[in-house]
Parts: structure tokens; C-alpha cells; sequence
């Protein structure tokens, strides 16, 4: 039961996947998915301080809106 | 009393009415900090960075809560007590739900309430609660087994639509066009898929004009809508059909309400079918839905309006 904070400054994160390294959006928040530029995986924003990106949890059948 | 009848009255030009908007904001801003409200999610998807937002914008304290790491002690619920509501925004059907269970059962109030998600989140549910209320739909049937779905498929006519009765995105949807199609589907769906794939849900096919409908309901108030294009007979955006605004009409309006109103009301997206004979039919309802193509397209700010409908539903409380 966490407030949420916003990413306080330009970072770069890694992606786990294809090692590449690219900056964090203005405004990034923890939980975000974020795309890799380069190996198009999803990734998910786990932490911001310091910034950490994990794989994006695969899309479950009971998904949705 | 208006501020300029007291400012009259006191026999002051600008002052008292400066000092009564200002008294007015402190008792605001007072009341809302005692709220407390609860975010449950799963990501932070564009739409609920637009909720977080607009909480922020009316001040409203809340806290969120990524539902992967929650534990809900039955005994112990004090920790939930505190929330005058809880805005339920899970990704997963089934977490959300058994999270709403548990809140309402504890007198929690959310947005929206189980009993919405459980009549949503299954579409024979939906669609029998449709039925009740005599809102217009899709012929809908339910069979459990293959040769019944048989049966039922050829007394609706091809094609049909066979659909799982939990799933969104248009996931694992079926047109089926004719017999051979229809063994094959439910022999790998009765074979392959979990127990609730030999739940048959089975809808009668509907030639729409290349667009359904899909419309925002907060409330008493149908507060946008948008057609969904696309060349495919599948036409969620999360299958790449393009969003253009639709205008809302007294028709349109009175059916959303309808339809939302037969699930027990809320923040809710009506997704509607334009049959060619028969006019509008609601297709779906969803109960957290996504608006991140229909809030640029309206100018409609979807995610102010689900934050101050969470804050009336806190305000009830008090």
C-alpha cells in the first residue's frame, strides 16, 4: 500500500532481453510498460529509484477490460 | 446564500468574499483530506496515469495498490476499513473481482461493485441480465457439450460467433461460417482449453457496417462515445480498429442507461452493434475499461470523470 512517485530525473534503463540501454520518458511512473526500441519486448517499470525494468508479465486468458 | 449577497450584506466589497471562497476552499480541502480512497491496479496503463492525474487535480488522497503484491487477511480487515472507496482497475477478471467480494462483503464501497463486475466480467451474465431488463442484444444461446453447441449453432444459422464467456480484447473470438468450421473449433476448444472453454457461448453473426459502437457511461450520464473502424469483423481497438467520434443521440443515450442500469449502474463502456434492421444493440458492457483511444478522439476527459464519480461514492459514506 505504496504511494506512487514520479521518476525524479532523466535515467537510462537496460533492457534484460537485448541488453540495450535507452532513457527513461519524463514522467515515467512505477508499473508502467515500456517498449524496448530496440527488441520491441514489453518491459514493466519496477522501480524508480534506481530505475529498474523487468519482462512484462505474459497476457493472462482473464485479461481485459 | 451567493458570496455576493454576504458581501453585500456585510456591507464589504471584495474582502469578505475573498475570505468566504478562501473559508470554502479550507473546508474543502479539510474534507477531502480525510477521504481516502484506494487504487487497485495490476500497470499503470495511460489511463490510469490520466486517474492518478486527475485525483491529484481534486486533491483527493489516495493510495495505490498493485494488486500482485496485496494480501487479504479474512480476519483481519482493519488495513481496508480505512478506504471510503476503492477504485478496482485490475487487469485480471478474477483478481478484481475476488478483491470486490471481499471489499463489499467488509462494507468497503468500490467502483464498481461485485456484483457489476460478476454480471460484466461473464457475458451470458451480461447477456441475461440484458434479457431481464428487455434491453435490446444479439441472440445469445449456451450449450455444454459439442453436439449440442451443434444444434444450437444450425438453429441460429450461419455463421455465428462463438465466444468465451470470460475474456476481453477480443480474444479467442470464432466466426464460425459453416459445420466443418463449427466440429473443428469446439473439438480443439473442448479438447485443448481449460473447463470453461466447454462453456459454449454461441451469438447469431451481425453484418455491421464495418464499426461497432462503443459508449462511456459514469453514472447517470452517458458521457461519450466513439465508432470502432475496421475491415475486420472484429473490431476492438486492441485489434487495431481505428476510433472516430460518434455523436450521441437520445437513442444511443436511453440504451446506454439502459443497459447500465440492468448491470447495477457504475463507470462503465457499453459496446453497442448497429444491426441493420434492428438498430443499436448492446453487444458488451465493460466494467474497467480502457480509454486511451476514446479520451483523445472525445476531448472528453474520461479519467476526470471516473475520479470525481469515485469521489461522490466516498462522499456517500460520510
Amino acid at each position: 500500500m505504496e504511494e506512487g512517485a514520479k521518476r525524479p530525473s532523466m535515467t537510462t534503463v537496460t533492457c534484460p532481453e537485448c541488453a540495450a540501454t535507452f532513457p527513461l520518458e519524463a514522467g515515467a511512473e512505477a508499473g508502467e510498460i515500456l517498449v524496448c526500441p530496440e527488441c520491441g519486448v514489453d518491459l514493466e517499470l519496477t522501480g524508480l529509484d534506481p530505475a529498474t525494468v523487468a519482462l512484462a508479465p505474459m497476457e493472462q486468458e482473464d485479461w481485459g477490460e | 446564500m451567493s458570496e455576493s449577497l454576504s458581501s453585500s450584506a456585510a456591507g464589504v466589497e471584495v474582502e469578505p468574499s475573498v475570505s468566504l471562497r478562501a473559508g470554502r476552499l479550507a473546508r474543502r480541502n479539510r474534507s477531502l483530506s480525510r477521504l481516502r480512497v484506494g487504487i487497485l491496479y495490476s500497470r499503470v496503463r495511460v489511463e490510469e496515469k490520466w486517474i492518478f492525474a486527475a485525483m491529484d487535480r481534486l486533491g483527493l488522497h489516495y493510495d495505490r495498490l498493485d494488486d500482485r503484491g496485496l494480501v487479504f487477511d479474512l480476519e483481519h480487515p482493519e488495513p481496508w476499513l480505512q478506504y471510503d472507496v476503492v477504485l478496482e482497475r485490475s487487469l485480471s477478471y478474477t483478481s478484481g473481482l475476488y478483491a470486490l467480494r471481499l471489499l463489499n462483503g467488509w462494507g468497503v464501497p468500490t467502483v464498481n461493485t461485485a456484483a457489476v463486475a460478476e454480471l460484466c466480467g461473464d457475458k451470458l451474465a451480461t447477456s441475461a441480465a440484458l434479457v431481464r431488463a428487455g434491453v435490446p442484444q444479439p441472440r445469445a444461446t449456451l450449450a455444454f457439450s459439442i453436439e449440442s453447441a451443434l444444434h444450437a449453432m444450425e438453429s441460429l444459422g450461419y455463421p455465428v460467433v462463438l465466444k468465451p464467456v470470460v475474456g476481453s480484447w477480443g480474444r479467442l473470438l470464432a466466426k464460425i461460417n459453416d459445420r466443418d468450421a463449427a466440429e473443428a473449433v469446439l473439438e480443439h476448444k473442448a479438447t485443448l482449453g481449460s473447463y470453461q472453454h466447454s462453456v459454449f457461448y454461441i451469438q447469431e453473426f451481425i453484418d455491421k457496417p464495418g464499426r461497432d459502437i462503443r459508449a462511456f457511461v459514469v453514472g447517470d450520464r452517458v458521457v461519450t462515445a466513439i465508432y470502432r473502424r475496421s475491415e475486420h469483423w472484429i473490431t476492438n481497438t486492441a485489434r487495431g480498429a481505428a476510433g472516430e467520434l460518434c455523436p450521441l443521440t437520445p437513442e444511443l443515450e436511453d440504451l446506454c442507461l439502459q443497459a447500465s442500469q440492468a448491470v447495477g449502474g457504475g463507470v462503465l463502456a457499453v459496446d453497442l452493434i448497429e444491426h441493420p434492421q434492428r438498430g443499436l444493440l448492446v453487444n458488451e458492457i465493460n466494467h474497467t475499461m480502457e480509454f486511451h483511444t476514446s479520451q483523445p478522439i472525445s476531448g472528453i476527459d474520461i479519467g476526470q470523470l471516473i475520479a470525481e464519480y469515485v469521489l461522490v461514492v466516498a462522499r456517500g459514506r460520510r
